[in-house]
């Protein structure tokens, strides 16, 4: 009887020292795998991705283009990447080569019906650059093949 | 007892540790996958908005991103040489936000509208045990496809020819669930609704809402689809419900789809009035300026084609025959003549055509063209539809929106 009891403590005491050992274990690989992944211990550190860019320009021209957003960089650049990236991509407006007149009606119906605000002064910026840096070439009523990427065809 | 004790702690602490490793493995390499490689790269702090697009939809790597805001993606006429178009050579056409977190559990279509005889809603469960699966290949063209031929060019995304593809689709009639509700004797146009967002983010604005008249609703192949070439719509092109109504402008084929209003006048949605989706009712010179009252709805797609095989710019040794291969599709209609040109248009021959394999699927053809001297040539593909229409060489009338360009297609060749 009393040695069972003695038994059981033991049990105890062993199975104590059995949890303890594991918890040591488990700090030491978890400190192991910082070791091995994350030297610095960088998951601790701020994540905040705004932190971790305050560095970047994120207005930073390159060979003459807005990075960004892929605009030309010429007067009126920012008042564009301002005022028409904010709904649609800049990609919708470098595709569109288009005259004053059509800019402006396009303006006219995304004010109507996309939300967009009153441009003011800033219109004729924007659709100054626009003509100028994007401006409409004539294509006839056929193109012809352009930029053909050549290859050999085996058969 | 002890032995076991110790094995059973052994065992318990290896699944601990199996469990920890792992765990740590992935909050620790996940962390440094998603916070490190921006650190690394440096420049490109939109990527974390900004997820590569082709792994994001599974498209081909030879896609074309139009815009990315809203996604508008597109294909190329070698791209879209299988019979059935897979999801990787699908092109994307989004008017608005895509819609996050749906949960086909609870996701319902309501039938509505003046002309419904009794307003119902069907979860999807319901759509799919209370009628008849039918699955058909439909042909599904943006409207707005060949814009960036256009001159004087007109306003929106600036496709090429990519913005057509032919996958197989499966669901239930829009008929049948449309008479189950009851249809009025008044009706006359359906509408559809959908769980995307607008652009602009505000809630009261739809970003597409479009619809037929119920002639096309009605029809055999217009369905609710809820899958696309025998799995779930992959989410960009609609999961889990898109109405497809094939021959008809793609945005016709509403994405997302939760309510449908049986209408007892033309639908009033958004992208329904004013330009959107609209040609001039009688021809118009390039560049005339048109009264909205003078703008008519797009219905059938004109007749069309696609050389698919060989991609231009092949070059092929002088006395080999080349072997071309492509699509044809006419809208409502049929395609009944193929034929080609090596010469601009001075001569055609006509080569093979495929029965569809349902009404409003693309057709096949097939040709073999032998050249009788080196050179440069382009490869013209023309269809001619049942009514005996055919596709123009040059760009057909100018619309202000730049629709319906259905020009002939060409690849060039060179042999040498």
């Amino acid at each position: 009887m009393i040695d069972n009891k003695e038994f059981q403590k033991k049990i105890k005491k062993a199975e104590n020292t059995a949890y303890l050992a594991m918890l040591f274990t488990s700090i030491a690989s978890i400190l192991l795998l910082f070791a091995i992944y994350d030297p610095t211990f960088s998951i601790f550190e701020n994540k905040n991705p705004n932190l971790v860019y305050s560095d970047i320009d994120e207005d930073r021209i390159e060979k003459g283009i807005h990075v960004r957003t892929g605009l030309i960089d010429a007067e009126g650049l920012m008042t564009v990447v301002n005022n028409c990236t904010n709904c649609h991509s800049a990609k919708l407006v470098i595709q569109n080569k288009m005259s004053t007149e059509s800019w402006n009606a396009a303006i006219k119906w995304m004010q109507k019906t996309q939300n967009l605000w009153d441009l003011g002064e800033n219109q004729k910026i924007i659709v100054n650059y626009l003509v100028t840096n994007y401006p409409a070439t004539s294509k006839g009523r056929r193109m012809v093949l352009k930029d053909i990427d050549w290859y050999t065809l085996e058969n | 007892m002890s032995n076991h004790l110790y094995n059973f702690t052994i065992l318990k602490r290896r699944s601990f540790v199996k469990k920890t490793v792992l765990s740590s493995f992935a909050a620790i390499i996940g962390t440094e996958l998603v916070f490190g490689s921006k650190m690394l790269d440096g420049y490109t702090p939109l990527v974390l908005q900004d997820p590569d697009p082709y792994k994001m939809f599974r498209k081909n790597k030879d896609m074309v991103i139009l815009n990315d805001k809203p996604w508008n993606i597109e294909a190329q006429a070698h791209l879209l040489d299988d019979k059935i178009t897979p999801n990787s050579s699908m092109f994307i056409r989004n008017n608005g936000k895509t819609p996050e977190n749906i949960n086909q559990k609870n996701w319902t279509l309501t039938i509505d509208g003046e002309s419904v005889k009794s307003k119902k809603t069907y979860t999807l469960d319901d759509l799919k045990s209370k009628f008849k699966h039918h699955t058909y290949q439909l042909t599904l063209e943006c409207g707005g496809n060949g814009r960036n031929e256009f001159d004087p060019p007109a306003k929106g995304n600036q496709w090429t020819i990519g913005a057509v593809h032919c996958a197989s689709w499966t669901g239930v009639r829009l008929r049948d669930v449309l008479e189950d509700a009851g249809i009025k004797s008044n009706a006359v146009y359906i509408g559809y609704h959908s769980a995307d967002a607008h652009l602009s983010g505000d809630p009261s604005k739809e970003p597409i809402s479009r619809g037929c008249p119920m002639s096309k609703a009605q029809q055999d192949e217009t369905i609710l689809a809820f899958q696309m070439n025998n799995k779930d719509i992959p989410l960009i092109h609609g999961y889990p419900l898109r109405l497809v109504a094939g021959g008809w402008p793609a945005s016709v084929s509403g994405k997302w789809v939760n309510r449908i209003s049986i209408r007892d006048k033309v639908h009033d949605g958004t992208k329904m009035t004013g330009t959107a989706y609209r040609i001039p009712c009688n021809p118009v010179a390039p560049g005339e300026k048109v009264k909205d009252e003078d703008m008519c709805i797009i219905e059938s797609m004109p007749v069309k084609s696609l050389i698919t095989y060989p991609k231009t710019g092949a070059t092929i040794n002088n006395g080999k025959s080349l072997n071309i291969r492509g699509h044809a599709w006419a809208g409502e209609l049929e395609v009944n003549k193929m034929e080609y040109s090596i010469d601009f248009g001075s001569t055609w021959t006509t080569c093979s055509i495929e029965k569809p394999i349902n009404r409003l699927a693309w057709q096949h053809f097939s040709a073999s063209i032998k050249f009788s001297k080196i050179g440069y040539y382009e490869v013209w593909a023309r269809a001619t539809d049942t009514n005996g229409t055919a596709q123009p060489m040059l760009l057909p009338g100018w619309n202000p929106k730049g629709y319906l360009n259905n020009a002939c297609h060409r690849i060039a060749i060179k042999v040498i």
